[in-house]
């Protein structure tokens, strides 16, 4: 494992605390991150604390019981579909400057996509923990039902917030997650959108803190989410890389993922952070472009400061207010990103690019026509960049690339969106 | 003025009124709400009616600490357009009165000002520190060394979940008070001040603080004289910001702010009914 060592003295604290004579030794001087250089911690009120140590030690103690890891590889063998397979896309691949283009099918998990790799492992620990309701956030849809899945089936009660805004145009998704026998929260405040179903999702779990385990859905919040949700979604990258190996006889080129929070992108990346020749590259969402200011690319187009927990990147203000974000993408609609891309991003190991909506949308198309697999219009950006990385790439001279896809999820959830995108429908039949 | 008189003025206050037998009044409102002329009115009509401390709240986009009641009026602010820096205005105009001024602020507003540059500014307008509610003593070396520098108070909250080595450290990091969340939650007004303040009061002198005020849910007399029979202070916000948002003018507002405040001023003061 590439090592992310704690940060031995962030923002200078034992510095400040020589100073101030009267001030004793913090946890952070004491070194117990996680840091992701400059990024992570826990910017969050006091009162969550207590909870957050209780899932960081019940984590380390998982991590090191053989039995939680043979429970979830259980539930992933019987319940998820792991291994998710791969599959090469020949005829898109012309399409990428004619590079060999591979996927990783987490569009074939149960409720499909990657949300529930983490899910369950947050289950699993929801049960440790003794606790019988569960929280969460959803913009999309993808994480909510994903949890309310979860839920169903390790006999939870479960609440998902989301932004009124995306129950709206999310409909289909709220129906599921109350079949799946979840209540379903519309947010009215703020922009009513993620961000917004995030803040209320903390305002229970401070009020409710005895009883509740937050799921948190990506790779962000406070310590230890981002690295927890990325252990649970670190099994993408360890399997694509097997079977990478097994059908080309090389490890890939460039890895590509989408980037919302970031949790499928360090999923499939982490596997590939110490293989220092594989280029990872991940996706945002630059809605009708990052110089309109109406996009979703926080690292291209966002700048470091603190929200929802940890210090990152994300979009704001001159006055460090929460910028809305736009995407076509409601999985990818959300101004922040997890610390750890953030750091990726400044030490160079991964970069990170935006992808239009119609870029998105015309990846969309041409994986559904060309290979007959209908991607989520989140994991289509991860298409359109490897369109871009495969023609740059043959431009370059290297024409034997290989390129190496997370196709995060499927678009089943996306057919009205593209429907009305491509106006599939005649009036009278939409 | 020198950092020295800075430095200890809401100290210098907390005890003199402790001398008085009694408990402080903390008056909270949000900066901008309705507008940054009638927020500036408002904590003076506060200070005129009986609060000891102002504390000043930054709107931000994501207040996380807060209920409804304060959400809308933040959201409101921002709506018109209110600026961080004019919190440093309002804090001018109210710190001229004579009492402490806090500002309560979200962390990310400072980052993005620049912590020292903001202590800077908050110093120089005559403020007396920060309240953080999203920012634990862990995290807060940057802002430590810029108190110190520039002689402001640091607030950090302890909650009843906090464990007495977190009481015990939290203490260590503050100057002014520390400032103890009567319960799990957020902002807003309750039926009753939760039953853990007391302990939690108690605990967190057991740990180490010279001073202790607790917030959250404090709404009427009653419960105010009931948390100054063992508290330095009685913190009071969504019952300030209530007579504001549901007056149908800013002079009825401030009528009935300067109702809320005076009774809860007598309720400090050991007068229950
Ligand atoms: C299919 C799919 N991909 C990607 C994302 C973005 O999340 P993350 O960046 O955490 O993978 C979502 C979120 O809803 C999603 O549903």
């Amino acid at each position: 494992m590439s090592g992310l060592p704690p940060r031995e003295d962030p923002f200078g604290i034992d510095d400040a605390l020589q100073d101030a004579q009267d001030v004793g030794p913090t946890r952070a001087a004491a070194g117990e991150g996680p840091y992701f250089g400059d990024f992570g911690g826990r910017f969050v009120p006091e009162a969550l604390i207590e909870a957050l140590d209780e899932l960081s030690a019940e984590y380390d103690k998982a991590k090191a019981d053989p039995d939680f890891h043979d429970e979830l590889t259980r539930l992933h063998r019987t319940y998820t579909g792991r291994p998710s397979i791969i599959t090469e896309v020949p005829r898109f691949a012309e399409h990428c400057g004619g590079v060999r283009v591979i996927l990783k099918r987490e569009d074939l998990n149960h409720t499909g996509s990657h949300k529930i790799n983490n899910v369950l492992g947050q289950a699993l620990l929801t049960r440790r923990l003794g606790k019988k309701r569960v929280i969460a956030e959803t913009g999309a849809g993808q994480h909510g039902v994903a949890t309310a899945t979860a839920a169903a089936l390790f006999d939870l009660e479960c609440v998902v917030y989301m932004g009124e805004e995306d129950t709206r145009r999310q409909a289909l998704n709220v129906a599921r997650m109350r079949l799946l026998g979840a209540e379903v929260v519309p947010v009215t405040t703020g922009s009513r959108t993620l961000k917004d179903a995030i803040n209320e999702a903390l305002r229970d779990w401070v009020t409710n803190v005895d009883s509740t385990n937050y799921m948190f859905g990506t790779v962000g919040g406070p310590h230890p989410f981002p690295a927890m949700v990325r252990d649970f979604q670190r099994i993408i990258g360890v399997e694509a890389r097997e079977q990478v190996l097994e059908l080309t006889g090389r490890l890939p080129d460039v890895v590509a993922a989408c980037v919302g929070g970031g949790s499928n992108a360090i999923g499939i990346f982490h596997a590939f952070l110490d293989d220092a020749d594989v280029r990872l590259v991940g996706l945002e969402a630059g809605g009708d472009g990052v110089q309109t200011g109406r996009h979703a690319a926080t690292i291209t187009g966002g700048a470091p400061g603190v929200l929802h927990g940890a210090r990152s990147f994300l979009l704001q203000d001159e006055d460090g207010q929460t910028i809305e974000s736009h995407s076509i993408s409601a999985g990818l609609d959300y101004p922040g990103v997890g610390p750890e891309h953030a750091w990726l991003s400044s030490i160079g190991r991964a970069e990170y690019r935006p992808i239009t909506d119609s870029q998105a949308m015309e990846a969309f198309r041409l994986l559904s026509r060309t290979e007959g697999i209908i991607p989520a219009i989140e994991s289509a950006h991860a298409l359109a960049g490897a369109m871009q990385l495969g023609r740059e790439a043959v431009e370059a001279g290297a024409p034997e690339t290989v390129i190496l896809v997370n196709l995060s999820g499927r678009g089943d959830k996306d057919v009205e969106t593209a429907a009305e995108w491509f106006s599939l429908l005649d009036e009278g039949e939409s | 003025m020198t950092d020295q008189q800075v430095r200890a003025r809401t100290t210098e206050r907390l005890e003199q009124i402790r001398a008085e037998g009694r408990s402080a009044l903390v008056g909270y409102l949000p900066v901008g709400f309705p507008d940054l002329p009638g927020s500036i009115d408002a904590a003076r009509a506060m200070v005129d009616a009986g609060v000891d401390v102002v504390e000043l709240g930054v709107p931000y986009s994501d207040p996380v600490m807060d209920g409804p009641l304060i959400q809308r009026a933040v959201e409101q602010a921002l709506a018109g357009g209110v600026r961080v820096r004019d919190t440093l205005t309002a804090v001018e105009a109210v710190a001229s009165t004579g009492v402490p001024v806090l500002v309560m602020t979200y962390w990310n507003p400072v980052v993005r000002y620049g912590v020292d540059a903001f202590a800077r500014d908050l110093a120089a307008a005559g403020g007396a520190g920060l309240i953080t509610p999203d920012l634990i003593p862990d995290e807060a070396g940057e802002w430590i060394e810029a108190s110190q520098v520039h002689g402001l108070d640091r607030v950090f909250l302890v909650a009843p979940s906090s464990t007495p080595e977190r009481l015990a450290m939290t203490a260590r990091a503050t100057r002014g008070f520390v400032y103890a969340a009567s319960t799990m939650g957020v902002t807003g007004t309750r039926g009753s001040v939760g039953a853990h303040a007391e302990q939690l009061v108690a605990d967190t002198r057991a740990a180490g603080a010279e001073r202790v005020c607790v917030g959250l849910g404090v709404s009427n007399r009653a419960q105010a004289a009931e948390v100054a029979a063992y508290a330095d202070g009685v913190i009071v916000g969504s019952a300030l910001v209530r007579p504001l948002a549901e007056a149908d003018s800013p002079a009825e507002g401030l009528t009935a702010l300067a109702a809320v405040v005076k009774d809860l001023a007598a309720g400090v003061r050991g007068e229950a009914r």
